[in-house]
């Protein structure tokens, strides 16, 4: 064999192994994310479990005497915010993601609305939270109430709403709309009572993932001044607040290490709040995807 | 009995313009983010010279003797960023390209939502989590003249945070190449680490680096973790184990504290937040850009 033939060597057993290499510096690349989870976890349960009781639940936070603080308040705050942005975002972002899949022609205005939608959704949270502040604050004078922050934090999630809802719209298929049209149906008897009912499942985990990322977010409402140290639940929709979030930050902040502990034991009761929603909504998905009928 | 009566088609206009008006909705949120920002900008602007705020070196808007150069922050922030970059990308990738070439459905069926939980834990853990672990077990051990705030822990716990981001969209945009593309370099008897190397990745370039780009963007705008981890001491540094301060955590140090409406620094967090709308609205339209300008389109 000649050297100028050496270019059309097969040398398997060198590609191979490098081959080897890579395919186990890939699966190595995936372990080490899932590692990170476990031990961000692990750190996590090693610094607050011994915190977390009934009493932690109940009580209101304190700074003078940190043994007998809790998440009170903030746990009810943060009910009071979710059940507040669940009630403007949905029913606001799934009718706009109907309008654009269903009613919207191919427009100049329709091109517009996508590509605001497209890029509100890469817009920083904190940008939110000056919109929130400038708006809902000073504006509107909404004080640092929870609605002030409810709205606040259902314009950061319309995006994503919308966006979800539009994609679960998409997977229904023409024919069913067709059908409907053909029996003498309105646009609005067509998307009521068939393309609604199929994409509801998908509609439903989109929805479940925009209003767990609200519940995670402290930078809009630290923006809008959500208090930090309250020891009252709110009454109503116009009272101060504060939220899990906020009072994790704030633990977070204290330089003494009995203070992190008790943001451990809080961030472990924010992901028991968190974590089990995403399940449920990565539950719906595949028990969608198992009894779809088309 | 095929009429449509007056009252149905009176109804089907309602309800089409209610549905128009919560898609309107989205536009006046772009308005209003727009406006407000401007407004402010605009009074501070009034009061501090364009050039001295962007190519100040120096940022002491709270403190004696004032001075407004936002270069520091924009600098911390870039840090940091980059940073979280360097630690996500190779994850990211190396995920992506393990989930789409390598792992069987099954497994990837249960990997690929564990990521996903990483994407969804709240950024103010990401924060908690530097502090407590990042910090005094990984940099400090490494680097024991680090600061207790340093940019390295929040640029470690950054990129974790976007590493779904990368690995998600890569993983997309690999499987969107045609099997056809694969068995063809197979038959040429390419193995599987040229396949995916030279084959799937360059053709599945444009969304790799759309999704670099989006992840570079959300690393930019995070606030919490970077507010915790870095600490807030504006300074022009390169070095990643001093504390530094990001435009984030800025916005956030003057609205923690008492600043009263109308002084300039109250305006300062919108001057700072509107450059920071602008960065970050400038790489989510390059990365869209990309997206479709050099997608390679297949059937």
């Amino acid at each position: 064999m000649t050297p100028t033939n050496d270019i059309f060597l097969p040398r398997l057993a060198r590609r191979r192994r490098f081959g080897v290499i890579f395919s186990v510096v890939c699966a190595g690349m995936v372990v080490l994310a899932v590692a990170v989870l476990g031990v961000l976890l692990a750190s996590l349960v090693q610094q607050g479990w011994r915190w977390l009781s009934w009493d932690f639940l109940s009580h209101f936070p304190s700074r003078l005497n940190p043994e007998k603080a809790g998440v009170k308040s903030a746990l009810f705050g943060t009910l009071w915010l979710i059940g507040l942005t669940a009630a403007v975002s949905i029913p606001i972002g799934l009718a706009a993601a109907i309008y654009l899949h269903e009613y919207a022609q191919k427009s100049r205005l329709t091109r517009f609305i996508e590509l605001n939608i497209a890029n509100l959704a890469g817009v920083p949270s904190i940008v939110y939270g000056i919109l929130g502040l400038a708006v809902f604050i000073r504006l509107f004078d909404l004080g640092r109430s929870v609605i002030a922050g409810a709205l606040t934090l259902s314009l950061l999630i319309l995006p994503v709403v919308i966006i979800a809802g539009r994609e679960a719209l998409a997977a229904v298929p023409d024919s069913i709309r067709q059908a409907a049209f053909a029996l003498g149906a309105t646009r609005w008897q067509t998307v009521r009572s068939h393309v609604l009912p199929a994409a509801l499942p998908g509609m439903m985990t989109g929805v479940i993932l925009a209003l767990s990322r609200a519940i995670g977010e402290a930078a809009p409402l630290i923006m809008i001044g959500a208090l930090t140290f309250i020891a009252f639940v709110p009454d109503g929709p116009m009272d101060v607040f504060t939220a899990m979030p906020i009072q994790i930050y704030n633990w977070c902040d204290e330089p003494d290490a009995i203070f992190q502990e008790l943001a451990g034991a809080g961030i472990i009761v924010l992901l028991g709040l968190l974590l089990p929603m995403n399940a449920v909504a990565v539950g719906i998905r595949a028990w969608h995807q198992r009894r779809k009928a088309w | 009995m095929l009429r449509v009566s007056g009252f149905m088609r009176t109804k089907e206009r309602v309800i089409h313009g209610a549905l128009l008006l919560c898609a309107l909705v989205s536009v006046a949120t772009t308005a209003g983010i727009i406006w407000v920002l401007t407004i402010e900008s605009l009074r501070f602007f009034s009061e501090v010279s364009p050039v001295e705020f962007l190519l100040g070196g120096r940022w002491a808007p709270l403190l004696e003797p004032r001075s407004y150069g936002v270069l520091p922050l924009v600098c911390g922030t870039f840090l940091v960023a980059g940073g979280a970059l360097l630690v996500a990308v190779p994850i990211g990738l190396g995920s992506g390209i393990f989930l789409s070439e390598y792992a069987p459905p099954s497994l990837r069926s249960v990997v690929k939502p564990i990521l996903e939980v990483l994407a969804g834990i709240p950024t103010v853990v990401y924060g908690y989590f530097a502090l407590v672990f990042v910090t005094p077990e990984i940099i400090q051990p490494l680097v024991p003249s680090a600061d207790i705030f340093n940019a390295a822990s929040a640029a470690i716990v950054v990129g974790v945070m976007i590493i779904p981001t990368i690995a998600s969209l890569s993983d997309d945009a690999f499987r969107a190449v045609p099997r056809t593309l694969r068995e063809a370099a197979y038959a040429l008897s390419a193995t599987r680490l040229e396949v995916s190397t030279r084959v799937v990745l360059p053709a599945a370039m444009s969304g790799v680096v759309a999704a670099v780009i989006l992840a570079f963007a959300r690393a930019i705008g995070e606030t919490m973790a970077v507010t915790l981890a870095a600490g807030a001491m504006a300074r022009l540094t390169l070095d990643p184990f001093v504390s530094i301060q990001t435009m984030t955590s800025y916005i956030v140090q003057v609205s923690l504290g008492d600043t009263p409406h109308g002084t300039i620094e109250y305006q300062t967090i919108f001057a700072v937040g509107m450059l920071l709308f602008l960065i970050t609205l400038t790489f989510n339209v390059i990365a869209q850009r990309v997206l479709h300008r050099f997608r390679e389109v297949y059937e």
